[in-house]
């Protein structure tokens, strides 16, 4: 209703009001459109602009009926142009206005990232909320540009003076082809050159950043080997650290995350315990889990068990660390090969000890079962098991 | 430890470091007879051929193909040569793919001395070596965590003893132990081992090399 009211004024107002009519139609909704969900705005506008159109095409006819009119060499090119110019405008100013919200969805979508724990991804980030709006707004910006020429050329072909124009622009034309000839190899030069260039960047940065690597951990640990080359057990322990850290950052796999996964809390454990004790733990492990309340458990107990392991183990045989992780079920075993005790003779602080595996594995519904002395078998081994209660 | 030259595993060394296989050499010393030593693919081929070692101690890491590329030529030829396949690498898919060459075993070059020369005889012997890792490597393969394909059902899945058995592995307790344990016999106890090294080898489902791919990514 209000658009027809506006536009019964325009038309009396004859084409000038046409033309007011058309910006005043660009600037208002723009100015309305946040408070509306973006799909319906869209859909909106273009019903809105459509029903505009038709409109002023029916009433710019009307007027040519009743004579009142300048000349079809003018009045239609100034329609395309007003029409053009005010998409052009109009995006613009919604342009204007997608920066200023970028940089918020932009945040808020890494806050989002930071939080799953995955690498923040700045380039994707940036950008990622932004495209289809983007697109859009290129598309409108296409479509004004074009109507705003497509007016000019019809004004002029109109008009008569396409010719001289024609001839203008085979003349830009071919000066510019020429340009293109002659510059092309100096310009494919430049270009290549500069992707050299930095592929060249890149190469020495990561040069230079594995060397850092390299100084900071191999060849610390190589002088270390040096200055303790009379402690053999040291330098063995020396190796494997660096070995597993080495192995770690060449497999380039992200990081463990020891506070997540019982499976990478196992390994950090075992690895604490061979480095506090000098001992060589080897680790098994099958599958995975998370690190709920039962899977700190289960790590706090395998870290008592491989301590006590270590402590009275013979030092020379490694330690076993063997578990199968799933969500049903946590099985873990710590087994080492000394020389065994007699149950009856336990000192006092192991039984400590024990109490503290078994003592803690029940308070959260498991089990600990510690197999000395028995047959076939050299060694304590120390079970520990998490069962979900309804699968017994 | 039999010091018969006579009855001593006859041995190929192949590595490309020349360090190692010099440290290898001298480790075994005495334990087995080592008939020579090669550096490239090509050469512990040739050389495989013309010695027809008992055993072969073979690198997972060489220019042109690996280990599991040497496996493949000699294997053609002469099917009565064992590999054991000895790597700084204990990542599943290097274990998996030289397994499903054809190794007969598999150690880390960690691996000490007399555990290395066990090993070697125990190869020599027809069985199969399998270090806690590798063990852990198969259960991981054969959990249920893979699909099971229908090709043959009888080749993908692992009895509940072959399980067993591997799990004892995996925990650490010598083939002896384990039979104690699990009242068999040592020989069945490698009975059982070989016959998931078999499983490994025929499956013909290609998951277990999805398997060991996914398994790096993930981690």
């Amino acid at each position: 209703m209000i658009l027809r009211a506006a536009f019964v004024a325009a038309a009396a107002a004859g084409g000038a009001g046409i033309v007011l009519y058309a910006l005043a139609w660009a600037l208002v909704p723009a100015a309305g459109a946040e408070e509306r969900a973006r799909p319906v705005r869209r859909a909106a506008d273009w019903r809105v602009a459509a029903g505009v159109a038709l409109l002023a095409l029916s009433g710019l006819l009307g007027l040519r009926e009743l004579g009142v009119w300048f000349t079809d060499a003018l009045v239609w090119p100034v329609v395309l142009a007003t029409a053009g110019g005010a998409l052009i405008w109009r995006q613009s100013a919604a342009s204007g206005r997608g920066r200023t919200v970028a940089p918020h969805e932009s945040s808020s979508a890494e806050a989002r990232e930071d939080r799953r724990g995955r690498l923040p991804q700045l380039a994707l980030g940036g950008t990622g909320a932004v495209p289809a709006l983007r697109g859009r707004a290129l598309g409108r910006t296409f479509t004004g540009v074009a109507l705003v020429i497509a007016a000019g050329l019809a004004f002029l072909f109109l008009n008569g003076a396409l010719g001289a124009v024609r001839d203008v622009v085979l003349g830009a034309i071919a000066v510019a082809v020429v340009l293109a000839v002659i510059l092309a190899p100096w310009w494919w030069r430049l270009l290549s050159r500069l992707s050299e260039e930095r592929a060249e960047r890149i190469r020495s940065q990561e040069r230079a950043e594995v060397a850092a690597h390299l100084h900071d951990s191999v060849l610390q640990t190589l002088a270390l080997v040096q200055r303790r080359s009379h402690d053999p057990r040291e330098v063995a322990g020396l190796a494997r650290r660096q070995e597993r850290e080495l192995r770690t950052w060449l497999s380039g796999r992200p990081p463990a995350r020891p506070s997540e996964r019982v499976a990478a809390a196992l390994e950090a454990t075992a690895a604490e315990v061979e480095e506090a004790h000098r001992i060589t733990v080897e680790t098994v492990l099958v599958g995975d889990a998370p690190l709920d309340e039962r899977g700190e458990t289960v790590v706090a107990a395998a870290r008592e068990a491989l301590v006590n392991a270590a402590k009275f183990a013979g030092r020379d045989a490694p330690v076993s660390l063997y578990a199968e992780l799933g969500d049903e079920r946590m099985q873990v075993f710590v087994r080492d090969r000394g020389p065994g005790f007699d149950l009856s003779a336990v000192p006092a602080d192991r039984r400590g000890v024990r109490d503290s595996i078994v003592g803690r594995m029940e308070r959260r519904g498991g089990r600990a079962v510690i197999h000395a002395g028995e047959t076939g078998s050299t060694g304590t081994e120390v079970e520990l098991l998490f069962e979900r209660r309804n699968g017994r | 430890m039999n010091a018969d030259p006579a009855t001593l595993p006859r041995v190929v060394i192949v590595d490309d470091h020349g360090l190692f296989r010099a440290g290898v050499r001298a480790e075994l010393e005495g334990v087995v007879d080592v008939l020579g030593e090669a550096s490239t693919v090509e050469q512990a081929v040739q050389c495989a051929r013309r010695l027809e070692p008992d055993v072969v101690l073979l690198d997972v890491h060489m220019p042109a193909g690996g280990g599991a590329e040497v496996i493949r030529q000699v294997a053609r030829t002469h099917p009565g040569v064992r590999f054991l396949a000895l790597s700084v690498s204990d990542a599943a898919e290097d274990v998996i793919a030289v397994i499903r060459a054809g190794a007969r075993g598999y150690v880390t070059k960690t691996i000490s001395g007399p555990e290395l020369a066990d090993a070697v005889r125990r190869v020599a012997g027809g069985d199969a070596v399998f270090s806690p890792r590798l063990a852990g490597f198969v259960l991981d393969a054969f959990a249920g965590s893979i699909p099971v394909a229908d090709v043959d059902p009888e080749l993908d899945q692992l009895t509940a003893r072959e399980r067993e058995v591997l799990q004892h592995i995996a925990r650490g307790y010598l083939y002896k132990e384990i039979g104690v344990r699990l009242g068999i016999s040592a020989k069945t106890v490698e009975a059982h081992v070989s016959a998931v090294l078999r499983k490994l080898q025929l499956s013909n489902r290609h998951e277990l090399s999805a398997w060991a791919v996914e398994r790096r990514l993930v981690g």
